[in-house]
């Protein structure tokens, strides 16, 4: 028997981009890459970008670790690909909010397929593994900005 | 169901653990992370408390009554623990933080002043990083060089090359007696006798040991053991070093403060008698003493009790794991070769993974490395699950376990 909260987290689409990631490997042309690690439970994730200006033109990644850390930078190269800098940083911090319990961040749309991570919200210990993806893409576009830790 | 087919009366030991008597996410809580850490008995709880409430002094400076009894009480605890390991001489048992500083302590204070340039530090590529790390540092100080005993298939150490890797160079073998990762327990009797072939002195890493076995340091042979409180029901932050006379005689202080001088002038001191002069500052005192009490409560249940109650948690596991299918378990498959330590994957799903689904079922198990990369490497993986029993640990504990799993096979599918 498996209760509701865990179905929630492990929802089929996160299980999915788990095991067929998106946009993984190096980028042989990029402008950028980042390197994040998580030294508690050794998640790892490297992102790759190029821009075209402010635009991502393309993002990849590679990284090790937990279905939840891998699923959601899978899902967010799939969601930046193509915004500028400023759009890709707003939905960090969307996403961000949500993963502190935001009603409002959790029923905004523009989160595509990363909402099936709001689950994850649920389990304190592991809002870190959702959050490498997106510190991974704070520290590529060098935006210096810090999410609001409380989430507000 | 019979909770358990051992001497233990299993329901009447956990009632003595209050940490287990409570619900985690609406279930009975499995504790199986006990090679991290074990649970306290109220007797160990109770002692602490008294100590506090009743005795509460600095030990070996005052001459007035709490004074007294915090220094009889703490010393007491000393010459326990001392009798607790087979040490012939309670002088010879220095209290630590814990391992960690157990081995700091040598490497920092012996190493420093024994090791140079071309010497050899022999470790195995099991250990935790608390008995590697210590040894890299006075390494990259003094010139010696480490090298590594390396394991097998099943995480156990190959000692036909010992003869070659132990050379006239080789001044400290640095090894544990039973590995945190894999369980493996290691021939360190063998080991001990290669080793004075050439020379070389011996430290046990002895945390996953002590508190599961009975352990007599004159009967293996080593010159350095290193144990933990918090590990056998005792509080954190106690620990102890044991060590031959002669070699704590001859090695220079660890840390200067207090407690640990004869006479201090302008420029120089005289140390005190060992064991004090490895013990600056106040020490964990209260630690101390309730450790004593919970080597008092495992000789009370009996190591061969224990020990016969966790091989065969340990059988009932492996053989429920191997029935529900889809779990590799590292290390060695001979029983007699290993302690109640199950590391394991499963599949795809990653262990920080199984660990979640795990805890929202009440059942605590430890995910990641273990401080031990080396050993993760050696399996080319980045992380383990891994269960680990102690005298309090049932069958039904087993069986809440192998559940939970079925709920990881049945998330992430078969493997």
């Amino acid at each position: 028997m498996t209760d509701a909260p865990l179905i929630s987290l492990y929802q089929e689409l996160i299980l999915e981009h788990y095991r067929n990631p998106r946009n993984k490997g190096e980028l042989a042309e990029h402008t950028a890459e980042a390197h994040v690690a998580n030294p508690i439970c050794g998640d790892q994730v490297t992102v790759w970008i190029r821009l075209d200006g402010d635009r991502i033109e393309e993002i990849t990644f590679d990284g090790d670790g937990c279905a939840i850390s891998q699923a959601s930078v899978s899902m967010m190269t799939v969601l930046v690909k193509g915004r500028d800098r400023s759009e890709a940083i707003g939905l960090a911090d969307l996403f961000t909010d949500m993963m502190h319990g935001s009603e409002e961040a959790s029923s905004d749309r523009s989160l595509g397929d990363l909402r099936a991570l709001q689950g994850v919200s649920k389990f304190p210990v592991r809002i870190r593994c959702a959050l490498l993806a997106f510190d991974a893409l704070r520290d590529v576009l060098g935006s210096g900005l810090e999410a609001d830790p409380t989430g507000g | 169901m019979p909770a358990t087919s051992s001497r233990l009366d299993q329901t009447a030991l956990r009632a003595q653990f209050p940490t287990l008597a409570q619900e985690v996410g609406g279930y009975p809580l499995v504790y199986l992370d006990n090679a991290a850490t074990s649970q306290k008995p109220r007797y160990v709880l109770d002692v602490l408390a008294a100590y506090y409430e009743h005795d509460n002094a600095n030990v070996h400076r005052g001459i007035h009554e709490l004074s007294r009894r915090a220094t009889v009480a703490f010393e007491d605890a000393r010459a326990k623990l001392a009798n607790f390991i087979g040490a012939a001489d309670s002088a010879e048992l220095v209290w630590t933080r814990g391992t960690t500083e157990a081995i700091n302590l040598v490497a920092g204070s012996w190493g420093q002043d024994n090791l140079g340039e071309g010497d050899e530090i022999l470790l195995s590529s099991l250990e935790h990083h608390s008995n590697i790390v210590p040894w890299q540092l006075v390494a990259s100080r003094t010139g010696a060089r480490l090298r590594y005993i390396e394991m097998d298939e099943q995480g156990r150490l190959i000692l036909d090359d010992l003869s070659e890797l132990l050379t006239e160079r080789t001044r400290m073998v640095a090894i544990s007696h039973i590995s945190n990762a894999l369980g493996t327990v290691n021939p360190v009797r063998e080991i001990v006798e290669q080793a004075k072939k050439v020379g070389a002195l011996v430290l046990v890493d002895g945390a996953q040991a002590v508190p599961h076995r009975r352990v007599d340091v004159q009967e293996l042979g080593c010159d350095f053991y290193a144990f933990s409180g918090h590990k056998m029901c005792g509080p954190t932050g106690s620990g102890a070093l044991w060590a031959r006379r002669s070699l704590l005689e001859s090695m220079p202080p660890y840390q200067g403060g207090g407690e640990m001088i004869r006479n201090v002038g302008r420029e120089e001191s005289t140390w005190a008698e060992i064991p004090h002069k490895f013990e600056a500052g106040t020490p964990n005192i209260a630690g101390a003493i309730a450790l004593g009490a919970a080597a008092d409560f495992l000789d009370e249940v009996g190591f061969d009790a224990i020990a016969e109650h966790e091989r065969e948690l340990l059988g009932y596991a492996l053989e429920r794991l191997d029935d529900l299918g889809g779990v590799r378990v590292y290390g060695p498959t001979d029983l007699n070769e290993r302690s109640g330590v199950i590391s394991f994957t499963m599949g795809d799903a990653h262990p920080h993974d199984i660990s979640t689904i795990l805890d929202s079922k009440g059942i605590a198990i430890r995910a990641g490395h273990h401080c031990a990369q080396l050993v993760m490497h050696h399996f080319d993986i980045s992380a383990t699950a891994r269960a680990s029993f102690y005298l309090y640990n049932s069958r039904d504990d087993v069986d809440r376990l192998v559940e939970g799993l079925a709920s990881v096979k049945e998330i992430f599918g078969p493997a």
